[in-house]
Order: C-alpha cells, then sequence, then structure tokens
C-alpha cells in the first residue's frame, strides 16, 4: 500500500508530504521546485505506509522530464495505491482537469482543497459536499501551512484502511474537450465567486510584471539582495566567526601545536604550518586549523546569507517574474525564462541548480544550461572565498572576475545556441501570487540547506586536507606541476605551485580557492587563478550530478568546453593585463 | 476585431477564437486552461519580442512572444 501525493506544480504537494511524514523537503512559491520524486513514511492508525511526493504535472500526458517522472510514478507504482490529489482552491476548474484524468483512471482518489484559507481572501465559495458528490470520491479541504485539515485527511486515509475499500475514480472517459465541458458543469453546481478589492500584494504584482517599472524593480530587488547578503555575511564573520576563532580556538590549537612540538608530519596535518611562530587561519592548511576554519568562519556566513534570502525571494513568489523580465536575454543563448531558476539556484550550489534544469523540455537546452553552470555561475562558497582573497587586494579586481564571468556566460550560450541545432522552446509559465512567506516554514528550509552544506563541506574539506598532504609527501603535486607547468607559467602567467589549488578544486572550489592565500600572488596571478579555478572544471559533488543529467558523452564534451575555456581566458588575462 | 496576444493592449479582454500551432503547443496550453472560447485578459508584455503575461480565471500565465503571436482573440471593445 503506497500514497502518491499528484497534483498541478505549486499547489503545495511537498508541504502536504512533509505534514504527513514529517520528512523535509524543500518546497517554494514556483512551479516545478520538486523535479524528482521524495518519498518517506508515514504512520497512520500505527501503521507505517510509504508516500510519495510526486513532481507536479498539469495533465497525465507529460510534456517535460519533471511531468514524465510523475507520469511513470503513477504507473509503476501498481495497484495498490491511494492517489491524493492536491488541489488549488483557488484555481479549481484548470486544477480539474488532472483530477479528472486521474478518475477516468478508476484509481482511488483522496481531493484534497489545499490553500483554503486563500479562497476567502479571494472571495471564492466552494461547496465541499457538493463537490464530494459529483466527484464521487472524498474531498478535503486543508491549509499545509499551517497544518488545517490534515488530521481530517489522516482519518480519511484510516477510513480507506479499516473498510478495505477505497472510493475509486468511476469516469467516462472523455475527449479533451468534453472534459473541459464536464469541468465547467462540476464547477458551476459547486462553486461560487463574488467580487473583491485588489489587495495590496496584488498591486505589487502589478508592478513586478510592467515592462519598464518592472525591471527597475528587479533591478532594485537584486541590489538589495546583494546588500544584504553582503551585511548578514561580513557582519557574521566579524562579530561572530573571526572573534569566536582568533580568541577562544586558537589558543586551543597553539597548546595542541606545542604538545606536538611544534612541526612533524602529525603536527602538520593536524595543526598545519605555523607562520612565525604562529597559527595562521588561511595559511596554515591544517586539519583543525584551515580544515575547519574556511568552511566555518568564511564559508558559512554567506552560505547562510544566500539561503536567506533566496528562500524568502523563493516563497514570496519573485523568481517567476524574473523569468518573464528575463525571457527575451535568455532566448539569445538558446534558453527561455524559466532557466533563470536553475540559474539562481547554481549560484548557491552547482547540485541543486543542475538537478533543476529539469524543468527545461530538450536535450540541447539542458546542455547549454549545465555547461554555463558549471563555466560561468559560481557557488556560494566559492564565490566567499574569492570575495574574501581577492577583495583584500581592490573591490575592482572582483568586478574584473565577475565581469569576465558574466561575459563568459553570455559569450558561451550566444556561441552555442548558434553551433548547436535546434530551436529554443517558447516560455509557458504559471505565475504564482505572490504570498507572505511564513517564518518557521523559511527557518526550516534554511536550516535543511545549511545542514546540507555542513554534511558535504565538512567531509570533502577534510578528505581534501588530507590528500594534498599526502600528494606533497608523495611527490605528486610535483609531478603534476612539471606535466601543466607549460600550460600553467608560459600561457597564464602562474606560478607552478598554483597546480595544487587545481588539484584540491576537483575536490572542494572554496578550499581551492583558500590554497591559494599561501602562495604570494600578485594580484594579476590571483584574479588570473581565481577566474580559471572558477572556470575549468567542477567539484566532484557538482560533477557527480552533471554526469547524471547530461550522460558521459554531453559530459565529455561539456568539459572539454570547461577546460579549453579554462585555458584560453587565463593566457587573454596574462597577455592583455599589463603591470 | 481580431488580434494576437501580441498585438493586443495591455487591459484588453476578448475570447480566444484561434490557436495555430501544432498538437504539442495546443496540449501545453490546454493544460493550463488557454484554450478556444475561453474569456482571456491581456495584462502586460515585455518589450523588444519578450513574452505576454495573460490572465485566464483569475489566474496569470507568461507566453513567450512567437506562441503568444498564434494565439488569436476576439477582442471586446
Amino acid at each position: 500500500m503506497k500514497i502518491l501525493l499528484m497534483g498541478n506544480p505549486n499547489v503545495g504537494k511537498s508541504v502536504i508530504f512533509s505534514r504527513l511524514t514529517g520528512a523535509k523537503v524543500i518546497s517554494s512559491n514556483y512551479p516545478g521546485t520538486t523535479v524528482s520524486f521524495t518519498s518517506g513514511y508515514a504512520y497512520l492508525d500505527g501503521k507505517r505506509t510509504e508516500v510519495i511526493d510526486v513532481p507536479g504535472t498539469y495533465t497525465l500526458d507529460p510534456t517535460c522530464r519533471a511531468e514524465e517522472v510523475a507520469v511513470q510514478m503513477l504507473e509503476e507504482s501498481g495497484s495498490d495505491i491511494i492517489v491524493i490529489n492536491v488541489v488549488d482552491a483557488t484555481n479549481l476548474e484548470r486544477n480539474l482537469n488532472l483530477t479528472l484524468q486521474l478518475l477516468e483512471r478508476k484509481i482511488p482518489i483522496i481531493v484534497l482543497l489545499n490553500m483554503w484559507d486563500e479562497t476567502r481572501h479571494k472571495g471564492i465559495d466552494i461547496d465541499v459536499k457538493k463537490l464530494e458528490e459529483l466527484l464521487g470520491v472524498p474531498v478535503v479541504p486543508t491549509v499545509a501551512v499551517s497544518g488545517e485539515g490534515i488530521t481530517d485527511l489522516a482519518s480519511r486515509i484510516s477510513e480507506y484502511y479499516e473498510l478495505s475499500f477505497a472510493k475509486t475514480g468511476n469516469m467516462e472517459t472523455h475527449s479533451t474537450e468534453d472534459r473541459w465541458g464536464h469541468i465547467g458543469t462540476i464547477v458551476a453546481q459547486a462553486q461560487k465567486i463574488t467580487h473583491r478589492h485588489h489587495t495590496l500584494l496584488e498591486r505589487l504584482e502589478e508592478i513586478s510584471i510592467r515592462p519598464i517599472i518592472g525591471l527597475f524593480f528587479a533591478a532594485a530587488v537584486m541590489w538589495l539582495a546583494f546588500r544584504i547578503i553582503r551585511l548578514i555575511g561580513e557582519g557574521m564573520i566579524d562579530y561572530v566567526f573571526d572573534p569566536l576563532f582568533s580568541r577562544l580556538y586558537a589558543p586551543l590549537i597553539m597548546r595542541l601545536s606545542a604538545s606536538l612540538g611544534g612541526s612533524g608530519f602529525v603536527h602538520d596535518i593536524l595543526v598545519g604550518k605555523l607562520i612565525d611562530g604562529e597559527i595562521d587561519f588561511t595559511q596554515s592548511f591544517g586539519l583543525l586549523s584551515t580544515g575547519f576554519y574556511v568552511p566555518l568562519a568564511m564559508v558559512l556566513p554567506y552560505v547562510l546569507a544566500f539561503y536567506f534570502i533566496l528562500g524568502f525571494m523563493e516563497d514570496f513568489g519573485y523568481l517567476p517574474r524574473l523569468a518573464i523580465l528575463l525571457d527575451n536575454i535568455m532566448h539569445k543563448i538558446g534558453l527561455h525564462g524559466q532557466a533563470i531558476v536553475p540559474t539562481i539556484l547554481g549560484l548557491g550550489c552547482t547540485v541543486p541548480g543542475a538537478l533543476s534544469s529539469r524543468i527545461l523540455e530538450t536535450k540541447r537546452e539542458k546542455f547549454i544550461l549545465l555547461t554555463l553552470l558549471a563555466i560561468a555561475v559560481p557557488c556560494t562558497a566559492q564565490s566567499a572565498m574569492i570575495v574574501a582573497l581577492v577583495g583584500r587586494r581592490g573591490g575592482g579586481y572582483l568586478l574584473i572576475i565577475y565581469g569576465i564571468l558574466v561575459a563568459l556566460w553570455m559569450g558561451m550560450g550566444i556561441i552555442l545556441n548558434r553551433a548547436l541545432k535546434g530551436e529554443s522552446p517558447e516560455l509557458l509559465l504559471e505565475i504564482p501570487s505572490y504570498r507572505l512567506p511564513s517564518i518557521s516554514a523559511l527557518a526550516k528550509k534554511l536550516w535543511m540547506r545549511l545542514a546540507s552544506f555542513l554534511k558535504d563541506a565538512i567531509p570533502f574539506m577534510l578528505l581534501g586536507v588530507i590528500l594534498m598532504n599526502i600528494f606533497f609527501t608523495t611527490g605528486l603535486v610535483d609531478l603534476a606541476a612539471r606535466i601543466v607547468s607549460p600550460v600553467l607559467t608560459r600561457m597564464m602567467g602562474l606560478p607552478k605551485t598554483v597546480v595544487v589549488a587545481l588539484m584540491m578544486g576537483f575536490i572542494r572550489k572554496d578550499v581551492a580557492v583558500g590554497m591559494l592565500a599561501p602562495l604570494e600572488l600578485t594580484t594579476k596571478q590571483l584574479v588570473t587563478a581565481s577566474t580559471v579555478l572558477a572556470i575549468y572544471f567542477p567539484c566532484i559533488a557538482a560533477f557527480v550530478v552533471l554526469l547524471k543529467e547530461l550522460g558521459i558523452k554531453d559530459m565529455a564534451k561539456s568539459a572539454g568546453i570547461m577546460l579549453s575555456l579554462a585555458i584560453i581566458v587565463g593566457s587573454l588575462i596574462n597577455l592583455f593585463w599589463r603591470v | 476585431m481580431r488580434a494576437s496576444l501580441v498585438e493586443m493592449k495591455s487591459g484588453q479582454s476578448g475570447v480566444i477564437v484561434e490557436i495555430m500551432g501544432g498538437p504539442r503547443m495546443i496540449a501545453r496550453l490546454d493544460a493550463l486552461g488557454f484554450r478556444l472560447n475561453k474569456r482571456v485578459r491581456k495584462v502586460s508584455s515585455m518589450m523588444m519580442r519578450g513574452p505576454v503575461v495573460a490572465e485566464v480565471d483569475g489566474f496569470r500565465i507568461a507566453i513567450g512572444y512567437g506562441m503568444a503571436l498564434r494565439i488569436i482573440v476576439e477582442v471586446m471593445a
């Protein structure tokens, strides 16, 4: 026995899923947040039941990968299932299209009228009893975000168990036209709409999709987001993490260093090299010094700040507006507006960005998007380190690095769009209403993302530091340096010691940038190395996901583009930058 | 007066009378509630061949320029 949560995109399936299973999943206010299925277990009447959160779909005739997954899930789940069809109560007519298609398949169904609270604001009055009668299956009004109606749902599911009988859908199979006709009569009998006034949020909605004001609005939003991220990130570093590390943690490490004798293999792995007899958290490169300092004190504050802002924009419903405003720019690089969502997620971390590319329809779009994501969209961890290291030499140098990346994103996009056969599909996107995010939902989402950052970052960081120490002592670094030195030194003007950072970059980009710190690079070299590190290859976690999404052949092509671009860009900076 | 969604002015309403597209495009629009004889209101459109935002049944959809060009509406005065 399985429970499948199905419904149109952005109706709150994932929130219902969390309510039923207690599992933690990311939910937002835009279509396509869930792109692959998530499963968990609910305890209903003491019985452990599998619940599956299926990606949203408008219809059982799929139009993109995420929708295909949805239909496939339904077809492969066998007959021992209950489908909980989550319906946006404020949008009954369109949502019932999927409901009727499910009913036609004669499977046991419970219909949830979610966002029930919003029907009142919108002047919509639905007669639940009447709807139940017309559909022939149970209908339960819910407000997933507050939990209203969930107990009622649970008891309805239990009823199905106890009677070991479920109301299956019992609709004749319709042609598309007849189905809409049928929906029309159902809606006419079960729903009344009364007039009401526009709310403040709706006025804001108007502004953000007007052509010129909308662009100014977007620019203001982006500027504000950037300022807040810096404010939170820098504030936490200056007032919390730096004092914590330098006043509390450093003396502890110094005592450890002394007890290990101040040098030696074990000392160098754990504490790292002492600089002028002191611990330098950015340069010592021991497990317990730099290994903890980089992820916790340099990167975590920015990750937290970024996801705080992103979470707010997601739940408010702003991202689809950006998709509209940027649609024609995105068309120039062979994508459409919706591709801005994976790109923004990629500014946090390439992994969720790459997964979210499944909202795109064609292989061509995915190739362009993912290649650009790997080349020109640095993750927050990497950016935090670049800002820390390069920013120290002057803010203008940051502009050079990010200017190059933006130009690459646009330029490579245009080239790929010209070079690859096929055309870019048109944007077709439902625009959700703005909603005021719930603080607890935001906090929960932020915590999940931070936890997943720490879960990935700490082990890889430690692995990286250990590996680098081994590479150094075994002479592998020297070997690698000799192999790449023609490219590094002659073409890019970098010392061959930079090879250490390039090797580390396969494991984690933030530590890789951090490894540039002790190398005593000139500003020009630091800018070149940081840019090359962003372009040349994704870190291991991102690589695994890219490989899965692209397949071996496309991944090889994409990797070829990354490596050659890194060499070209590195050499060009070296060539044109005269000190 | 007949006009495509692109030609309509923001704020104008009408009834969809023709969708000039393949079965796939028609199916995608249909799933979103965009189909023949539906009342539609144009909300706004972006400059330089940007998408059109249109409203059906009180909810909004962004439609790419090329697709909007092929949705023909009998505009009400």
